[in-house]
């Protein structure tokens, strides 16, 4: 029984860990840095979803992301929505824009996708830049709500009558909540049919269209679903930064590390990615405090080539091997 | 007739960025239409050679076009060494051609940083005497105005890609990189070493970076990101001319620069880089073979 459910109760766990960690007022650079990492597992689950299990690479995810974050903002300028609001509608439009783009490229062959996606980033940006409502290239600052309110229930009270006592404790609190479902649903899609017949896909995409899978709708709902979680970990960041710039939710950064955590950590399977960013996340929050963001940056490029080339299963790669 | 002189002027000014473009893209055309190499750092390493240029110029006062000849056999060079590493680990194994574009993607990346933490962001410039300086025409009251430095880039990058469009068409070598694309096997059959051919192919490509670099900075003022931004840019002309066609990447070029003129003149610059990733998407959903392309798509 227990056994059966060992990964339901892991979840389980893991969202309790998140919760007691806000309930123990730590130094704020914690909330900071652990928000930034579970926001990557996030990110990087998403990415492999098509990437890993598909085969199909994604250099967008700078745009995917961006999108949200500006959907958020853009709703928050407009009627002051909520959070759940803003992650629901900036998750459904970042999926719309990979069905968009999908549809476009996914029925050439992968590198026409990957070309496409590696200009999404410059294009919205390009959008974003003129569109003075969301502060166009100025950035905006964005003013959370003192105490806000979910089915009625106060979250965050700085004098203790809601659940959480700041504002980023809460926000650290969902992101854990957000990268967990997105493993549960990489896991899901992982053995199902769906998973099964990216695999097929990515090893021969022609013998699995000769065998019945039907590829183009699979590799349309594995972008879908891989965009959408994108945008909903941009959906996030206005509230958690307070102040967003173009530079800022368009950063090269993002599509190199969702790129770079998967591959090694292991793309195969839905615990690579997590591996991959928990351990890369974390030496990234370290390295940008003790030595440079710059050497930070130059270490994950050289890493990816270096895994790319030498282990293209990852870690979780090796560990297999071991256990054969 | 404002309108007109404005009209004429953009276009002008888009022939002459198209025959730039024709020069970021050339090198490109061969990596990734003829070898199949997709190599989207392309456009990073030009910056590469454009910040050498800078260096040259800054240090030594070398002309920078003289210093984008320099380069062009230390990029040949290079070429070769990074076409032996993607041979070795990624062709080879006929591993998944698209973790060659994750291993291009992180070289994009490492070259960008190592270069941030050399020169920084700032932008740079180079001197010569024909920047700064526009040729301008009065022509039945309208008047036409042409920047030097654009003229000098285009003639140089008009050289470049017609010699190498004609050598690719008409030497031994270049009919061997085309029976390379079009059937290796065949090829190593009749006696001859593909890897080799495309090794030497994809030098030839990534020497066209120096002298690219070279205009580059010759046209702009150039930071360690920049590359990002003709990224776009490139792969919507190469895929746009047709796969495997260097005189469409050429057509391909002469169209964008225009695009992007005209858009920046009537709805201004800062929409430019929308136009490629417009025509990108345009192409690869209407006819993805390009304008004179033969390979196929799937």
């Amino acid at each position: 029984m227990l056994q059966r459910y060992r990964f339901e109760i892991g979840c389980v766990v893991a969202l309790l860990a998140c919760f007691l960690i806000t309930q123990v007022e730590l130094n704020r650079f914690y909330y900071f840095a652990g928000f930034a990492i579970l926001q990557y597992v996030l990110i990087s689950t998403a990415w492999n979803i098509l990437g890993g299990y598909g085969g199909y690479i994604n250099f967008g995810t700078a745009g995917f992301l961006g999108l949200g974050t500006y959907v958020a903002i853009a709703m928050i300028q407009w009627y002051g929505a909520g959070i759940i609001e803003q992650i629901i509608v900036a998750g459904a439009l970042a999926g719309l824009l990979g069905l968009g783009i999908g549809y476009i490229t996914l029925r050439l062959k992968g590198v026409y996708f990957a070309i496409a996606t590696l200009a999404i980033a410059i294009v919205l940006e390009t959008f974003v830049n003129n569109w003075d409502y969301v502060g166009g290239a100025a950035g905006v600052s964005i003013l959370p709500p003192r105490t806000p309110e979910l089915l009625g229930i106060t979250i965050v009270d700085r004098k203790g009558g809601g659940i959480f006592y700041n504002n980023k404790e809460w926000l650290f609190f969902l992101m854990g909540a957000l990268a967990i479902a997105s493993v549960w649903i990489a896991r899901t899609i992982e053995f199902g049919k769906l998973g099964r017949g990216l695999n097929a896909i990515k090893d021969n995409e022609e013998a699995a269209e000769c065998m019945g899978v039907p590829t183009l709708k699979l590799k349309l709902i594995a972008t879908v679903i891989s965009g959408a979680l994108m945008g909903v970990a941009g959906a996030v960041f206005p509230s958690y930064l307070t102040f967003v710039d173009p530079p800022t939710a368009f950063n090269l950064e993002f599509a190199v590390n969702s790129l770079a955590m998967p591959m090694i950590g292991g793309t195969f399977t839905w615990i690579g990615p997590v591996v991959g960013s928990i351990l890369l996340g974390t030496v990234q929050q370290v390295a940008i405090v003790t030595i440079s963001s710059e050497i930070n940056l130059l270490i994950i490029g050289l890493l990816l080539v270096i895994f790319v080339t030498i282990a293209p299963h990852g870690i979780v790669g090796w560990f297999m091997k071991k256990n054969k | 007739m404002e309108f007109l002189e404005l009209l004429i002027n953009a276009l002008i000014a888009g022939i002459l960025l198209g025959g730039f473009f024709a020069a970021l893209s050339i090198g490109l055309s061969i990596c990734f239409g003829l070898l199949d190499a997709v190599n989207i750092a392309h456009p990073t390493i030009i910056v590469g050679a454009a910040f050498c240029t800078f260096l040259l110029n800054d240090l030594l006062g070398i002309d920078p076009i003289v210093a984008g000849l320099i380069l062009t056999p230390v990029f040949f060079l290079f070429g070769m060494g990074i076409y032996s590493l993607y041979y070795q680990f990624f062709e080879r194994q006929s591993a998944e051609a698209l973790r060659g574009l994750a291993f291009f993607f992180g070289l994009l990346f490492i070259a960008e940083v190592v270069m941030i933490m050399i020169f920084g962001v700032d932008h740079r410039l180079v001197s010569a005497p024909y920047i700064g300086e526009s040729f301008t025409a009065v022509v039945t009251g309208m008047t036409f105005s042409v920047p030097y430095r654009l003229l000098a880039a285009f003639v140089i990058a008009g050289l470049m890609t017609l010699g190498i469009s004609y050598y690719l068409s008409s030497s031994y070598f270049g009919r061997a990189t085309s029976a390379v694309h079009q059937d290796m096997m065949a090829l190593s059959l009749m006696g001859a070493d593909p890897v080799m051919i495309k090794r030497i192919a994809f030098a030839l490509g990534l020497a066209t970076c120096g002298l690219a670099g070279a205009l580059m900075i010759i046209v702009i003022p150039i930071e360690p990101a920049v590359g990002r931004f003709f990224i776009g840019n490139v792969f919507a002309i190469v895929v746009l001319g047709g796969l495997g066609s260097i005189p469409g990447t050429l057509v391909g070029a002469l169209i964008l620069g225009i695009a992007e003129s005209l858009v920046s003149t009537f709805f201004g610059p800062s929409w430019a880089p929308a136009v490629s990733f417009g025509i990108l998407l345009g192409v690869l959903a209407f006819k993805p073979t390009g304008l004179f392309g033969t390979g196929d798509t799937r």
